[in-house]
């Protein structure tokens, strides 16, 4: 399953949060309250009703400020951690859409250890709805499914958002990527062969956001660290129907 | 903007000063990021590092304030190192007139100042004329006093060190700037800029644009693709109704107003219309008279007759010497010199300068309409802090309007680009869209004129006023958009074609000054015509090569979308650049002279030849570029300022610096200011020793009216915050988050701290300066704990030529809650 795939270059990201708005609203969201903390970013983080943040981080290098912007969201891994955990618990609360790769949880999650599944995630995406159910990015399924883009895709004015056949998205980050490392030499794509969301960063990613790279336990490789996650599926995938 | 917003994608070089695109214009990354794809340079020069300065290659950070001394300094560099395009500046500016003897510089002054009026006699700055009546020129651009040599002299005075110290952007990022951007100096290669209020907003607002002019015409950047001198509008609809004469000064089409003395028809087109011996001169203008008929029988239709003077008589006309802006007018209704006051569409009580003496000022109406979609610190404010409703007098009538998706209509976006709408949903509730409450307020303004026993004191503009814009009694937009395009008001005969009465006007060159034609707005004599209503296009085909699409919705004038395109070919009519063409002149050649008119491309600033032959034979039918210039050519010297010919740095009214480093002229000498106990002006004052500045942010709009109410971008940005340096919150003993106090002379205001890294202070004449910002989209109504307006702290001090206010450097402290 080749699948859908994100593509969002953060080079050209200029953090209108366009794609924040979208997504509450394609989403029906609604906000939490709350106050400026001293930083652009808010929401402060990830919530119930906030499946996609623009995260602010300041950095100084050399004397030189960057204002690096992360469009941060699920990343809908190949094998996703997340999909295991909840499964252990509940198989049905949980969707793998095959033509797309899109993982996707429903109202059943309400019934699964919310903690267990959002430790479970290398990049702390998993959030609980007020009315508790699990919730995160979509990948706009419903959207996706009718032929449209996803909405934080639609509405990107710069082309940071872009979306469309895995293949094709792998194409077009390597090619920007190899374009950006002239000028940035460490200019990398982040976890690229493991998720569906696949950023471009010119600097290390961490730098972008803590968890912008899957965590990775001292002494091992992050590929290990997604893998030792891995559970044998449980269940066979659910038709979307249900999601 | 002389060019349009997907030309941007066509820059080598563009500079971003004076305005924050990303957050403002978000949409205008779309093209700056494909030009950077293409290897063009982005520059950001602005007091903070913002999200536009993110994607510049170069970032270079000035004292808000000082752009004239930052751009002096790139007019020095150009000179001095010959990096203009000479061709260019030879033929299509004034460089080469010699100006005449009474102009002079001196201590910061140019001549003519007269101290009591507090103005300048621009007389002292004209041309020497030659025997013809046309200025006099060298060629060689050695005289001393031509232009460019003038030009030099003057911005000798603006070197690195001297501008580093008043602008505290280090001498590098000085020469990094002016490196980058004068490559844009040769035939092949395009440099535009982007502007907005960070250039306007200042005592020395229209000699910021000034400034940026004459280094585009230095470079030979006007007129090209990649191009121009790029205005971005503050709102979305800014641009139409400036078109439409929305501002005091001037009627749709930018006709001038009339004051009181220019009492006859015969007088406005004496005075207004320009008069030129240069053949090769275009002066479009001369075609004023037909434009203003026009305009009048579009006003008074039937009753508009050459014997009347087409209704001249009944134009509303200002008083002599008189000024109506924004400062004025809320300055007179301080003074109690008018008492009714419609507050349409806006909301003066937080959007402008000053805001605590326009709150005071609107306790001294007797009424108040407001207009607007939700509640506002305008209309509620005879119970906002500090008032007392029991004694607050001013009647309010609230009247809900429709928003913009609720009504149909036409938009102007910054690219003069004019795109119909449709309505999307009807109206919510009562609300009306604003067409249906002029023309019930009209029809009852109508009905009391006309009851016979009332004694109007002048009834005829009201009872002759042409009022057919209504269908089956509702607004009717289409009608009004016909009406801008104007219609033959009699069967007329043109260059042996038939027009019947009624016939829509095709384009502004048929327009007459006889009563002939009716158009509301000559400038849009072509959106609604025989074809349609080419404001509805939608065909995004481009054959340009360029991104013109030039059946997508429709652009005054006539389409064309960009202006002063003559000027991207040279004398020949071959363009410049041939990678980038505008347009080109095809016509047929016979023994090396042109023998046929034609152009291709995008539409021409006109028909008429070139100035040459292909074999460099001067013609002598043909026009220079610059076609709304009396002579044709791109001013450097001149062009009807008040402030001066040349753009001088003068510090702001409020500034932290106690001289101005190039001359003994502290401040412009005639900056507007206004004289109540509420317009405090404090200069070098200890309890303000930082500068301040305001601005926007991508999610709120304007006072945030309409913003704060959306829930999902009041969670992006909830709180009045004000950015400051990590070592001015050091000094201040202020924590990122915290809440402070920041006062002006004017006002005081509670506000959360964001300590970033984005700012720096500045070393100023050798001295640190700190810098803080705050954006002016909040208000004391909603959301609570919100905070209120940023304007309680900027001063209504303003242009000489604008009088738009100084909002973006003054002078405030800033200090913990409770120190």
């Amino acid at each position: 399953m080749a699948g859908k795939s994100f593509f969002i270059d953060t080079t050209c990201c200029t953090a209108c949060r366009g794609c924040q708005i979208a997504c509450k609203n394609w989403n029906r969201n609604g906000t939490v309250p709350t106050k400026n903390t001293g930083s652009h970013q808010n929401p402060p983080d990830l919530d119930g009703s906030t499946f996609k943040l623009v995260r602010f981080s300041e950095v100084e290098t050399d004397g030189k400020i960057a204002w690096y912007f992360f469009a941060d969201q699920c990343r809908h891994c190949l094998i996703p951690p997340c999909k295991d955990a909840i499964e252990s618990h509940l198989p049905e609360a949980v969707v793998q859409d095959e033509a797309t790769g899109a993982v996707v949880y429903n109202e059943k999650s309400k019934q699964v250890p919310f903690e267990e599944v959002r430790e479970s995630c290398p990049y702390d995406i998993p959030r609980k709805a007020a009315d508790g159910r699990i919730v995160k990015c979509t990948m706009c399924i419903d959207r996706v499914s009718n032929g449209l883009q996803p909405a934080c895709v639609k509405v990107c004015p710069t082309g940071a958002m872009n979306f469309g056949d895995r293949d094709e998205m792998l194409k077009l980050a390597n090619e920007r990527l190899e374009k950006m490392k002239a000028k940035y030499p460490k200019a990398q794509l982040v976890d690229s062969n493991e998720i569906r969301v696949v950023y471009l960063v010119v600097d290390d990613p961490r730098k972008y956001h803590k968890s912008a790279i899957a965590s990775a336990h001292p002494g091992m490789t992050r590929q290990l660290a997604l893998r030792s996650l891995f559970k044998p599926a449980k269940a066979f995938l659910k038709g979307i129907a249900e999601a | 903007m002389t060019n349009h917003w997907i030309d941007l994608a066509n820059s080598d070089c563009i500079l971003i000063m004076g305005s924050n695109p990303a957050e403002n214009h978000p949409i205008s990354f779309r093209w700056i990021m494909k030009a950077k794809d293409k290897g063009a340079t982005v520059i950001h020069v602005d007091p903070r590092f913002t999200r536009t300065s993110t994607k510049a290659d170069i970032y270079a950070s000035l004292r808000s304030g000082t752009d004239i001394a930052f751009l002096g300094g790139m007019i020095k560099y150009i000179l001095e190192n010959e990096k203009y395009f000479k061709e260019y500046v030879v033929n299509y500016t004034n460089a080469s007139y010699i100006v005449g003897g009474k102009f002079d510089f001196k201590d910061g002054l140019f001549s003519g100042y007269n101290k009591e009026k507090n103005s300048y006699d621009a007389s002292n700055w004209a041309f020497e004329m030659d025997e013809t009546g046309l200025p006099k020129k060298d060629l060689t651009l050695q005289d001393a006093r031509c232009v460019l040599q003038l030009l030099k002299a003057h911005y000798a005075r603006y070197d690195l060190d001297t501008v580093s110290s008043i602008t505290g952007t280090p001498k590098e990022d000085l020469m990094k700037v002016y490196e980058a951007y004068a490559a844009t100096g040769v035939p092949d290669k395009a440099g535009t800029n982007l502007y907005a209020m960070g250039w306007t907003q200042h005592t020395v607002g229209v000699q910021n644009i000034r400034a940026m002019c004459i280094i585009q015409l230095l470079l030979g950047n006007m007129g090209i693709a990649g191009g121009g001198v790029n205005a971005m509008r503050g709102e979305s609809n800014v641009q139409g109704s400036t078109d439409q004469g929305l501002l005091f000064h001037i009627l749709p089409g930018y006709l001038p107003t009339a004051s009181a003395s220019v009492a006859t028809l015969a007088d406005y087109n004496k005075k207004f219309t320009p008069v030129t011996k240069d053949p090769l001169s275009a002066n479009w203008w001369q075609n004023r008279p037909k434009y203003i008929v026009s305009f009048l029988k579009s006003m008074y239709g039937d009753a508009a007759k050459p014997e009347n003077e087409f209704g001249y008589a009944w134009l509303p006309k200002t008083e002599d010497g008189k000024s109506y802006t924004w400062l004025d007018l809320f300055d007179a209704m301080y003074k109690k010199e008018f008492t009714g006051f419609f507050s349409w569409g806006q909301n003066p009580a937080c959007s402008g300068a000053n805001a605590g003496k326009t709150r005071a000022a609107l306790a001294n109406l007797d009424w108040m309409v407001v207009v607007n979609l939700f509640d506002n610190e305008t209309a509620s404010f005879w119970k906002g802090p500090g008032l007392n409703p029991k004694k607050v007098k001013t009647e309010v009538f609230f009247l809900p309007c429709s928003a913009f998706m609720e009504k149909e209509g036409s938009v102007a976006n910054s690219g003069r680009w004019v795109q119909w709408r449709y309505k999307a949903q009807e109206p919510v509730g009562d609300s009306l869209p604003d067409g249906d409450i002029i023309v019930e307020l009209f029809n009852e303004v109508r009905k009391l004129y006309k009851k016979p026993d009332k004694k109007s004191a002048f009834p005829d503009p009201i009872l002759n006023l042409k009022w057919d814009y209504v269908t089956k009694s509702k607004f009717d937009p289409h009608l009004v958009a016909k009406s801008n395009n104007g219609f033959f008001t009699q069967d007329v005969t043109i260059q042996d074609k038939q027009y019947r009465k009624g016939d829509p006007v095709p384009a502004f060159a048929m327009l007459r000054d006889d009563g002939s034609t009716s158009c509301g707005n000559w400038i849009y004599c072509q959106s609604y015509n025989a074809d349609g209503n080419n404001m509805a296009r939608r065909d995004n085909k481009d054959d340009s090569g360029i991104g013109l699409y030039p059946k997508w919705a429709w652009a005054w004038p006539v389409n064309r979308r960009i202006i002063y395109n003559r000027a991207s070919c040279d004398p020949t009519g071959k363009p410049w650049d041939p990678k980038r063409v505008v347009v080109e002149f095809v016509g047929e050649v016979k023994d090396g002279k042109w023998t046929s008119q034609k152009w291709k491309g995008d539409v021409p600033d006109g028909p008429w030849y070139p100035l040459r032959n292909p074999d460099g034979t001067a013609r002598e039918d043909g026009k220079l570029p610059f076609i709304m210039r009396v002579d044709g050519r791109g001013a450097m010297f001149g062009p009807g300022m008040k402030d001066g010919p040349f753009p001088e740095h003068y510090e702001p009214m409020e500034c932290p610096v106690e001289k101005n480093l190039l001359s003994p002229q502290f401040t412009n000498p005639v900056a507007a200011v206004y004289a109540t106990e509420r317009d405090a002006i404090k200069t070098c004052d200890p309890r303000f020793p930082f500068v301040g500045t305001s601005y926007r942010v991508t999610e709120h709009w304007q006072t945030g009216v309409l913003t704060r109410w959306l829930p999902w971008l009041i969670e992006a940005e909830p709180q009045l915050f004000v950015e400051m340096s990590e070592q001015l919150a050091q000094l201040k003993q202020i924590k990122s988050g915290e809440l402070v106090i920041v006062e002006s002379p004017r006002g005081m205001l509670e506000a959360v701290a964001i300590v970033t890294k984005r700012l720096r202070p500045f070393m100023v004449h050798g001295q640190e300066v700190h810098l803080v910002g705050m954006p002016y989209h909040y208000g004391w109504i909603w959301p609570k704990n919100g905070g209120d307006s940023a304007n309680l702290l900027t001063p209504s001090a303003g242009d000489p030529n604008t009088r738009i206010p100084e909002t973006k450097a003054f002078m405030v402290n800033v200090r913990k809650k409770g120190a």
